[in-house]
C-alpha cells in the first residue's frame, strides 16, 4: 500500500516543484468535412470540432480536481488545413475564413489553442498549400487562438528550399501584421523537418493523416521535478546522475500516461500518445536551463552545454517510455528561450548564442525555439536560419523546428514581452552576413544517403 | 466473490498537512463517518511542529460526489487551519509503483 512519504513526495512534486500535466491535446480529423463550397465547409467543420470538443475542458478540469494535479492546456489539433481547404479555397481570403472558424470554435469551446492551420511540403507545393501559406500572415494578426506550422522537409523527401524562401518571407509580414503586439503572430508559427503527426504541443500541433479520426494526447512537463532530484546528487558520477533523471521522467510520465487514459475514458476518444518532453515556462524553477546547471554548467551555453542536453534528452527518453505504452509527439527537451527563465538569464549574461543554440538542437527536440530577432533580419537571413535548422533534422533523422520572432521595429538589447507561458524575451544578435545567392536558387536539396553514417 | 469486493472500493488519498493542533483527526474523522466514508488506513507523524496525515479510504459507501467531498474537505481544513487535499489513489500507485 501506499505509504505517507511517497504521497509527499508526490505532492511537494505537484505544489513546490511545478509538476504539472502540460496539455490534453485531442486530434480531430477534419477529412470529411472536405466539400468544394467554402461557406458549407466552414460550417462543417465548425460543427465537427464543436461536438468532438464540447467537454474537453470540462473533463480536463474534472481530472485535474480528482488527481490534484494541475492540467494547464486543454487544446486540440486538426488535419492539415491545406489538405481540407484544397477542394474550396481558391483565394487567401477563402483560406483566412476556415482560420476564422477555427478560431470560433476554439474560443466556444473554451480551448487556448487550435494547431492545424497547416500545410506539409517537405517535396513540393501544391496550388492549395501556396494559398493556405501566403495566407499565414493574414490569418495569424486576424485570429487569436489559431496556431500555423508548415513542414518543409524529412529525411525521406531532403528539404523543400522553395518553400523555405516563402517562409522567410512569410514570418517577416506576418511580424510586421502583428506588430503593435511585438509581433506576436511568429510567437504562433513554427516550421518543421520530420513533423510528427501526434505532436500534442503548439504551435505544432496538427493531426495527421495516418491517425485514426480522433484521438488524446497527452504532453507531461516537469523540469522542476528534475532539478530538484538532481540536487540530491550533487557531485555524483554520471552513472547516479543519468539513474536519477531516469527515475524522475518515469514517475513524472506516469502521471501523464494516467491522466490521458483517464481522459480517454470520459471523453470515449482513443488514447495515442503521451509526449514525454521536458517543457518548460516561465515560472521560477521551471527550467531546463536550470538543470543544465545543476548538471555543472554555469550557465546554459557554457562549454558542455551541448553534451549535458544530449544526456539529459536521453535519459528522460529512457524513463519515459518505461513509464507509458505508447509514446511519441516530439519527446524531448524543449529549449524555448522566451519560455524560459534560465534561457533568458543565460542570454542576458552573455552565455548563449544563436549559434549554440543551433548546435544544442541537433541533440534534442525541437529547435531554435521562441527566440526573438531583430526586426530588420532579412527574409533571406531567415530562410537561411531555417535552412540550416532542416538541414540538422533531415541528416540526423529527427524533428527540428524553427520559432523565430523577428521583432518589427526592435533591435538588439531591446526586450519583447508576449505574456503567460509564451513569456518575454531579449532580442538576440544574428549572423550579418549574407545568404541570398544561396536562398535564391530554388528546388530543393535530395534527401540524404541512408548508408555510410559518420 | 473477494475479487468483486476488490473492485468496488473506490480508494481515494486523504493528506492533511498543517500546525499541529488539538482535535485534527477527530473532526476530518467525524466529516467523513457523517458521510459513510470508510476509513483504511492512517499514517501520521508530527515534522517540526508540523502535523502531517495520511489516510487511505474507501468512498464506495457514499453518495457525495467526488468535487463536493474536496470541497468540503477543503473547508473544514481551512477552519481548522490546515490544508487538506482529496486525491483518488491511483496517481500515486502509478507513480510510485512499476
Amino acid at each position: 500500500m501506499i505509504n505517507l512519504f511517497e504521497v509527499a513526495e508526490t505532492n511537494k512534486m505537484i505544489e513546490e516543484e511545478n509538476l504539472d500535466v502540460r496539455t490534453i491535446t485531442l486530434g480531430i480529423s477534419l477529412l470529411d468535412c472536405i466539400c468544394d463550397d467554402v461557406r458549407r465547409l466552414n460550417e462543417k467543420i465548425y460543427g465537427k470540432i464543436y461536438e468532438a470538443a464540447k467537454d474537453l475542458v470540462k473533463t480536463g478540469d474534472e481530472i485535474a480536481r480528482e488527481f490534484g494535479i494541475p492540467i494547464v492546456n486543454k487544446r486540440i489539433s486538426v488535419t492539415p488545413a491545406a489538405l481540407i481547404g484544397a477542394a474550396a479555397c481558391r483565394t487567401e481570403e477563402d483560406f483566412v475564413s476556415v482560420a476564422v472558424t477555427l478560431d470560433r470554435v476554439a474560443k466556444d469551446v473554451g480551448v487556448n489553442f487550435i494547431g492545424g492551420y497547416s500545410a506539409l511540403v517537405s517535396k513540393g507545393m501544391s496550388a492549395a498549400d501556396e494559398l493556405l501559406i501566403r495566407s499565414i500572415p493574414l490569418a495569424l494578426s486576424g485570429t487569436e487562438r489559431v496556431c500555423s506550422s508548415v513542414n518543409l522537409g524529412s529525411t525521406r523527401t531532403g528539404i523543400n528550399m522553395d518553400a523555405v524562401k516563402l517562409m522567410g518571407g512569410i514570418i517577416k509580414e506576418t511580424a510586421e501584421r502583428t506588430r503593435e503586439q511585438d509581433s506576436l503572430g511568429c510567437a504562433k508559427l513554427v516550421v518543421f523537418c520530420n513533423a510528427p503527426d501526434d505532436n500534442p504541443f503548439m504551435a505544432g500541433a496538427f493531426h495527421g493523416v495516418t491517425e485514426s479520426d480522433r484521438v488524446i494526447n497527452v504532453g507531461v512537463s516537469g523540469p522542476g521535478v528534475v532539478k530538484t532530484a538532481l540536487e540530491q546528487v550533487r557531485g555524483e558520477n554520471f552513472e547516479v546522475l543519468c539513474e536519477t533523471i531516469k527515475k524522475t521522467a518515469f514517475k513524472v510520465t506516469r502521471v501523464g500516461q494516467l491522466v490521458a487514459k483517464e481522459a480517454s475514458r470520459l471523453l470515449g476518444v482513443p488514447f495515442g500518445i503521451v509526449d514525454l518532453s521536458l517543457a518548460p515556462t516561465p515560472a521560477v524553477g521551471d527550467s531546463v536551463a536550470d538543470i543544465l546547471c545543476e548538471i555543472g554548467l554555469e550557465r546554459a551555453g557554457a562549454p558542455g552545454t551541448t553534451a549535458a542536453l544530449a544526456l539529459l534528452n536521453d535519459q528522460v527518453k529512457k524513463g519515459g517510455v518505461m513509464a507509458s505504452s505508447y509514446v511519441g509527439g516530439l519527446s524531448g527537451a524543449f529549449i524555448p528561450v522566451s519560455e524560459d527563465q534560465g534561457m533568458i538569464d543565460a542570454v542576458k549574461a552573455g552565455a548563449l548564442t544563436l549559434e549554440k543554440l543551433e548546435a544544442m538542437t541537433s541533440v534534442c527536440s525541437v529547435g531554435l525555439d521562441m527566440i526573438a530577432v531583430p526586426g530588420d533580419t532579412t527574409a533571406s537571413t531567415l530562410s537561411g536560419i531555417i535552412a540550416d535548422e532542416m538541414a540538422i533534422g533531415m541528416v540526423n533523422q529527427k524533428t527540428t523546428a524553427v520559432r523565430l520572432i523577428p521583432v518589427a521595429g526592435k533591435g538588439v538589447g531591446e526586450t519583447v514581452e508576449f505574456g503567460g507561458l509564451l513569456g518575454y524575451a531579449p532580442i538576440m544578435p544574428v549572423n550579418r552576413f549574407s545568404c541570398d545567392a544561396f536562398i535564391d536558387r530554388g528546388g530543393r536539396i535530395p534527401a540524404p544517403i541512408h548508408s555510410f553514417k559518420n | 466473490m473477494g475479487a468483486e469486493t476488490e473492485c468496488q472500493v473506490k480508494k481515494t488519498i486523504i493528506t492533511v498537512v498543517g500546525k499541529d493542533t488539538v482535535g485534527i483527526i477527530a473532526r476530518v474523522c467525524t466529516y467523513l463517518a457523517e458521510n459513510g466514508i470508510n476509513i483504511l488506513d492512517i499514517s501520521q507523524t508530527i515534522v517540526q511542529e508540523y502535523f502531517n496525515m495520511m489516510m487511505i479510504v474507501d468512498t464506495s459507501g457514499t453518495k457525495k460526489q467526488f468535487g463536493d467531498m474536496a470541497d468540503e474537505l477543503a473547508a473544514l481544513g481551512e477552519e481548522i487551519g490546515v490544508v487538506i487535499k482529496c486525491q483518488k489513489e491511483e496517481i500515486f500507485d502509478k507513480m510510485h509503483r512499476i
